[in-house]
This record gives structure tokens, C-alpha cells and sequence, in this order.
């Protein structure tokens, strides 16, 4: 009998995280208009967290990247010189690292000279919050909190024209 | 005696240094391969033949096998990077023991139930045996008697 009720909830488990499994691949909910999940992680460089809430107010483009991902190369040194531009008008890139080995990570970021606030998720916890099914991935997230727009690939020119600069021209 | 001392501790500092050297490398990113999930495809990273992401990780494995550690440090380091995820089979500890020892329970429940359920069956067999052969002889003497009888000359 307890045999029985232990492969009973073993089922039931299976089950179960196989149907979690099969939401994280199912199409996106967590679109523009949709409120930024939570995110608190450690930072990439040095001791302590980082989080979301960090920076409330301001304009984030929350970019998801690895140091293997090609087309992370292409955007990095951009995303670097939108953040310099941004800055002063209260928006900020943040980093968040995926699936990555640390020291990978760190010496990507000082070689492409990426100054802006990196976190670190190395085992990708983060990925099904955000409905990120590859990398590079990008957010763009109002001082509301909410999800402006939505990049799926490498981000450019024309997208950070359109979809952040109005946003930090937006009086907070 | 001097000299013969010398010789000997000199030999007693070279067999350790020996053995050590013979022991490095302790594994091989091959080894590992079976057990160490690439995380972005979902599979072991002997399958994962094409992803960038588990190219960095046997990259990672192939660096910490020439500095000389252990598959258990390897193991560790892995885990520390990416999380228990990256490991294809449970550690022997907190929930991921309840993850070996849930189906153990269950094959041995099995067994067990087998086993209940062929002994009951093997017990009812004999009984119906059992009964059958003390009934058997009077069914068998009254119908011998009715055939004697509708023969009888």
C-alpha cells in the first residue's frame, strides 16, 4: 500500500513538472503593457544583489545575454553607447547574464567595455519569469514598471530610437 | 650510513611526487560528459554536440581537469556555476535523495506485492486441490455404482 502511494505521487509529480515544463515553452503572456516580474540576483562583478526594484523610476532595457551567444557581440558595444545616452535622462541598460561561466561573462563585458549594471543568473532561474526562450532577449521597461517593448534577437539602431529613446524623453 | 640515509629519504620524497604525477589528470571531459546537462538545450552534454553554451561548459570541464581536480571538485565548481540543474543525476542529498530513494520504495513495494500476490494464489490452488481430492472418490464410487447397476446381467 505505501509502494503504491509512493509511485502514486511520484506520478503526480512527474506530471506536474512536466506541465510546468511544457508552460515555460508555451507562447508568450508577457507582453507590452504587462507589469516586469520580480528579478533579484547577484551581481556579475564583485559581492552583493542587484535587483529590478533598484530601479524604480527610471527607463531599463533589460537585456538577457551570454558570452556565447553570437549575436550578443553585435549589440553589446551598442547597448553600451545607448546607455551613456540615456543616462543623464534617467534610463539605464541593465545586463542580466544566463547560462553563462562567470569568468566567461566578466571578461566579455571588459572586453567589450560594457559599463552598465550586469547581474548574474547562471542557472537561467530568471528565464521562465521573463518568457525567455533564447538569447539575446531584451525588455524595455517603463518608470511605471511595465513592459514597453519586447526584442526578441539582437537589438538596434532603429529599435532603441523607437521604442526607448521616447520613453526617457517622457518627464518622470 | 650517511649516504644510505640521504638515499632513502630522497626515494621517500619521489615515490609521493610519483604517484601524484601519475594520478593527474584525475578524470576526463569524457567522463563527465553523461552527467553534466547543457542547460540551454535540455539534454546531457554528450548530446549536445552543436550548442554554444555546452562548448563553454566542456570548455570549463577541460580547464579543470588539466588543473588537475577530481570528478567530486568538478561536480562542485559546475554546481556553483549553473546550479544542482546541471547535473544530470541527483546529488545524494536533502530532496534530490527523495528522487532515489522514491522509486527504490517503489520497486521494492512492487516486489513485495508480487510476491503477497503469488503466495495467496499458490495457498488457494492447493486449497481447491485439497478439497477436490476428498470429494473426488465418493462422486466417482456413485457413479461406478449406477453404471454396475444399469449393467448388471
Amino acid at each position: 500500500m505505501v509502494g503504491l502511494l509512493a509511485l502514486f505521487s511520484l506520478l503526480v509529480y512527474g506530471l506536474a513538472a512536466g506541465g510546468a515544463e511544457r508552460r515555460a515553452g508555451e507562447s508568450s503572456q508577457l507582453g507590452e503593457g504587462s507589469s516586469a516580474p520580480a528579478l533579484a540576483l547577484p551581481l556579475l562583478a564583485g559581492a552583493g544583489r542587484g535587483s529590478l526594484a533598484d530601479y524604480r523610476g527610471k527607463v531599463v532595457v533589460l537585456n538577457f545575454w551570454a558570452s556565447w551567444c553570437e549575436p550578443c557581440r553585435d549589440e553589446s558595444p551598442l547597448l553600451q553607447r545607448w546607455h551613456a545616452r540615456i543616462s543623464p535622462s534617467g534610463g539605464t541598460v541593465v545586463g542580466v547574464n544566463v547560462l553563462d561561466v562567470s569568468s566567461d561573462a566578466s571578461a566579455f563585458a571588459a572586453r567589450y567595455g560594457l559599463r552598465y549594471p550586469q547581474l548574474r543568473d547562471g542557472n537561467g532561474e530568471t528565464l521562465k519569469d521573463f518568457e525567455v526562450a533564447g538569447q539575446p532577449w531584451t525588455f524595455v521597461i517603463g518608470r511605471d514598471g511595465r513592459i514597453a517593448a519586447v526584442r526578441r534577437g539582437p537589438v538596434d539602431e532603429a529599435f532603441m530610437r523607437t521604442e526607448v529613446l521616447p520613453l526617457t524623453q517622457r518627464p518622470s | 650510513m650517511r649516504r644510505v640515509l640521504l638515499a632513502a629519504l630522497a626515494a621517500a620524497l619521489l615515490v609521493p611526487a610519483g604517484a601524484l604525477a601519475a594520478s593527474c589528470p584525475q578524470t576526463s571531459v569524457g567522463d563527465l560528459e553523461d552527467e553534466v546537462q547543457c542547460l540551454e538545450c535540455g539534454v546531457p552534454l554528450q548530446l549536445a554536440t552543436e550548442s554554444p553554451q555546452a562548448n563553454r561548459q566542456r570548455a570549463l570541464i577541460g580547464r579543470l581537469v588539466d588543473s588537475c581536480r577530481s570528478e567530486d571538485e568538478i561536480k562542485d565548481r559546475l554546481v556553483a556555476e549553473f546550479g544542482p540543474r546541471v547535473l544530470t543525476t541527483p546529488e545524494d542529498e536533502g530532496f534530490d535523495l527523495v528522487a532515489w530513494l522514491v522509486p527504490a520504495l517503489g520497486l521494492l513495494a512492487g516486489a513485495f506485492g508480487i510476491g503477497l500476490t503469488a503466495r495467496r494464489w499458490r495457498r488457494g490452488g492447493r486449497r481447491r486441490a485439497g478439497s477436490g481430492d476428498a470429494e473426488q472418490p465418493a462422486a466417482d464410487g456413485s457413479r461406478l455404482d449406477a453404471d454396475l447397476e444399469r449393467y448388471d446381467l
